[in-house]
């Protein structure tokens, strides 16, 4: 697996709030400089997503892995740092430097996205069919029966009753909003899903249900996955390969097995110690 | 001081009211707006003594193009007659002195609102189609900052998804008037709240549309001959109002935009064309 | 079958405008144009105000003519304005050489210059004067005009602004003149984001109950809550024109009244507060407006979730002619349409 390219590769990443000083280096307190305030909330990641794998990120909450996921979608802009994409430009461009056109391809072809909270994802007030839809007219798309058929397809895949795709997700439960999510994201066979946070919030039975959800879904499209929790048990389930975020930082990273029985840091020791 | 003073009369305007700068600027968008067909060219638009919201964007292009070899035609509701039109007729008569006309052929400048004369007009005839909203995305998108970036990526997605919506739910596309175009492939456009009857023949036709919004400032136009499609989803045909059946019971048309109207005293339903004077050219004749 | 759905329009329209003269004859007495100006200035400053044309005896004229709607005023004003021929622009004011007649400050007990009460509704019990009923105009102006010259005149002097103080303190944050030439929003469409000077412009012409509402909605909790006014000022500004064949020289062509205000709000300076200005300035003797003009000037430039903050919500929404345009258009007949949308509820029933 480690000999194909990358379907992403993310180099140096540094997102701040504030300008910086010189004392920065030396005086941070967490991600927070003490002299001058500013917040390093991603600092200086490097990492590689490889084809087919689920790569998780595993951090306490403030730790900056919700902020490195939704950079990727360009809900942030970073103060610095690369990304590239295996199917964008063959992987010679950062996506940050994408036009808003391209970007709104990245977003509707190479990736897909699920937030923590539906809202971001999804359109509340129009059917759910409508949402797998409006991935499939951004691709391109101008046929109503084929995005019919391909919407049945997806919430039949994600579990959902396609007798209620003609429903809006705002009269949706919780669960059912995350799966419509998961189908949307999928709508147009991406190469790379972004997991933000997917199952935190929802009731535990309701959890194991969407996660069991992401592995049958995992073993149909094969895609790669991007999975960020602030729940060991989750990436335990999922991840083939765990990297540990602390303070904006990674401070640990291998195979999430090795990761499980042998923790070098501290902080994944006391992470590994509260999952038993 | 009295007004007697100032040696100011009913009398003074300049012909076609506005003064000749602002006539040359209106005439510098229209030339911008038919070089970018579908395009909604910024304008600085006048005052009338017209209601902003009552076809001032029309007057605005029609005050501003004609000459006193013009003959003018102002139709609203496809009515010569109808207040509104007769209102505008008397406004750009008494600033003008031009020719006016109700049939269509003679006409070289028309103004309209609401809909777009049966007989197909031809070279050298300027159709002037008040607009209340030229923003065919504003409804899906209520800033004109983020409409503004849409057109010029050309990200029309979600005004498909609307359409798309509307299938969903009701299993027809529900727009009625207002119904949004392509313009040669680059440019989406509202048609002005025209019947859908009527978008057909925006389409490779011989004359000059043009479509001045007074209120919202904005000239576009659709130059003859070009390609304009209703926006429509390969498997679901565009559909136009539909009068199977029914007839002008005044000229006996099958092939017209009809009114529908009621028989206060006997609660019947009739329909006649929309089109009043084509509908009297038929009935004439006939005779 | 004699009924035609529309027709006989002009002959309608004809007797429309007629009916129109019948009711504002009702009466042997007619009401000047003089009396207008000079009895109902208010309303005249108003209407010129929204007009954005300062023009006295035509916004009396256009009063009567409409029997004193406002915003049909103000309309005849526009229309009229659009048949001028611009011919100069004049040089940029400065009202700190105002003659002022009237200033306050909510902010300072004592100000540079002092403060003037002036000529103000505040103070009066808002009781009906019956005896105006029988009131002698002649009389009243005789008696006026005996008690001003019998009084020796108090010069006074242009002052300072009350921000200039906290300008330079530091509490205020000092900026450039820009004397770039405005974005004339007269001549050109508004663009979003905008220039400070359409923004501007656009505030000044808009309808007072529309901005008094908007700002009345902020000091109510749909903003930034509660601004101090920290200068209102009411007086004459002269009207100077570039004299064309000598660079740097310029010719006086009159004076116009106006009320401009200045008004406080706390603001974040990094890790510290300051204060920020909001400003208004209108035509005549206008405070309110004025005063709501500053309030939502400083709520657009903070930004953020109220109504007040968003700029294309608040400039776009506010100009008398354009609401009131396009809200009576609802009015004329819209047969064609209507009919497609019956079509299309038709169809879906099946």
């Amino acid at each position: 697996m480690l000999n194909e390219k990358p379907v992403m590769s993310i180099r140096n990443l540094l997102l701040r709030y504030g300008e910086g000083c010189p004392s920065c280096r030396g005086s941070l307190e967490k991600n927070r400089c003490a002299v001058c305030k500013t917040v390093w909330a991603v600092n200086d990641i490097s990492l590689d997503v490889y084809p087919g794998e689920v790569l998780g990120i595993v951090g306490e909450s403030g730790s900056g892995k919700s902020t490195l996921m939704r950079s990727l979608y360009f809900d942030f802009t970073p103060t610095s740092g690369c990304a590239t994409l295996r199917d964008y430009k063959e992987g010679q461009k950062n996506i940050w430097d994408a036009s808003s056109a391209e970007r709104r391809m990245i977003k509707n072809t190479i990736m897909g996205m699920v937030y923590q909270n539906p809202i971001l994802g999804l359109r509340m007030n129009y059917s759910a069919a409508s949402n797998i839809a409006e991935k499939l007219i951004g691709a391109g798309s101008r046929h109503a029966g084929q995005m019919t058929l391909r919407a049945a397809e997806l919430l039949e895949a994600v579990e959902i009753q396609t007798s209620r795709m003609c429903e809006a997700p705002k009269n949706f439960s919780g669960g059912m909003q995350q799966r419509v999510q998961i189908s949307k994201a999928l709508a147009n066979r991406p190469a790379l899903l972004l997991l933000d946070e997917v199952t935190t919030g929802l009731d535990l039975s309701v959890q194991a249900k969407v996660l069991d959800l992401i592995r049958k879904i995992k073993a149909r499209y094969g895609m790669s996955i991007l999975l960020v929790s602030h729940d060991l048990a989750v990436i335990r389930m999922l991840a083939d390969r765990t990297v540990v975020m602390l303070d904006g930082k990674i401070v640990e990273s291998g195979l999430t097995d090795q990761i499980l029985e042998d923790p070098q840091h501290e902080y994944t020791q006391q992470l590994v110690h509260s999952l038993i | 001081m009295g007004i007697e003073h100032r040696k100011l009369t009913n009398n003074h305007y300049n012909f076609a009211f506005l003064d000749e700068g602002s006539k040359r600027e209106i005439r510098r968008a229209t030339l911008k707006a038919v070089a970018i067909p579908g395009y909604q060219v910024p304008f600085g638009s006048r005052e009338l003594p017209i209601g902003r919201g009552w076809g001032t964007g029309g007057i605005q292009l029609t005050l501003s193009l004609i000459g006193p070899e013009d003959t003018l035609k102002v139709i609203d509701q496809g009515s010569d007659e109808s207040v509104n039109a007769v209102s505008i007729k008397k406004f750009v008569g008494l600033c003008t002195q031009v020719k006016t006309t109700t049939r269509t052929h003679e006409a070289t400048l028309i103004q309209t609102r609401h809909r777009i004369p049966e007989i197909p007009l031809t070279q050298g005839q300027i159709l002037v189609l008040q607009v209340p909203i030229p923003e065919p995305l504003r409804i899906v998108e209520a800033r004109e900052e983020i409409t503004k970036q849409m057109h010029a990526e050309k990200d029309y997605a979600p005004i498909w998804l609307q359409l798309y919506e509307s299938l969903v739910k009701y299993n027809k596309v529900t727009i009625a008037s207002e119904y949004p175009c392509m313009v040669e492939g680059r440019y989406v456009m509202n048609p002005s709240p025209i019947p859908k009857f009527d978008n057909p023949k925006l389409h490779k036709s011989s004359c000059l549309y043009l479509f001045g919004a007074g209120r919202e400032k904005k000239i576009y136009a659709i130059p003859p001959h070009t390609e304009v499609i209703s926006l429509a989803f390969d498997d679901v045909p565009f559909e136009i109002e539909s009068f199977a059946g029914q007839q002008c019971r005044l000229c006996g048309s099958g092939n017209t935009y009809l009114d529908e109207v009621f028989d206060a005293q006997t609660g019947e339903r009739f329909h006649q064309c929309s089109d009043t004077s084509y509908c009297k050219e038929v009935v004439d004749h006939a005779q | 079958m004699a009924y035609v759905a529309v027709s006989g329009g002009k002959e309608a329209i004809e007797e429309s405008i007629r009916l129109l003269d019948y009711y504002r004859s009702g009466t042997n007495k007619d009401i000047e144009i003089e009396a207008i100006e000079n009895k109902l200035s208010l309303l005249v400053d108003r209407v010129m105000s929204e007009a954005g044309l300062y023009a006295k005896t035509y916004a009396a004229l256009a009063l009567k003519q409409c029997e004193g709607s406002p915003e049909e005023a103000v309309f005849l004003l526009r229309a009229f304005r659009s048949t001028l021929t611009r011919n100069y622009y004049t040089e940029v004011v400065n009202t700190e050489d105002m003659r002022i007649v009237r200033r306050i400050s909510a902010a300072f007990k004592d100000i540079t210059g002092g403060q003037i009460l002036g000529a103000t509704y505040d103070y009066t019990h808002r009781l009906i004067n019956f005896d105006l009923d029988q009131e002698n105009a002649a009389e009243l102006k005789e008696h006026m005009h005996n008690m001003l010259t019998s009084q020796t005149a108090e010069e006074i002097h242009p002052c300072p602004r009350v921000s200039d103080a906290l300008k330079k303190e530091g509490i205020i944050d000092s900026c450039e003149e820009n004397n770039q030439p405005p974005h004339d929003v007269t001549m050109n469409m508004l663009e979003f984001p905008s220039d400070r000077s359409a923004r501007l412009q656009t505030l000044t012409r808009a309808d007072t109950g529309f901005i008094s509402g908007l700002a009345y909605s902020v000091l109510r909790g749909f903003g930034q809550v509660h601004p101090t006014v920290g200068e209102l000022r009411c007086g004459y500004v002269e009207l100077y024109v570039p004299y064309l064949s000598e660079i740097g020289e310029s010719i006086y062509i009159g004076e116009i009244m106006m009320t401009e205000v200045e008004c406080f709000n706390s603001a974040d300076d990094k890790d510290q507060l300051k204060l920020a200005v909001g400003y208004g300035a209108v035509f005549g003797r206008n405070e309110n407006k004025a005063i709501s003009m500053s309030v939502i000037d400083r709520e657009l430039d903070a930004g953020g979730p109220h109504p007040t903050q968003n700029e294309e919500f608040v400039l776009m929404h506010g100009d008398s002619l354009e609401m009131n345009g396009f809200i009576s258009h609802l009015k004329l007949p819209h047969y064609v349409t209507f009919q497609s949308k019956l079509d299309a509820v038709r169809k879906t029933r099946g």
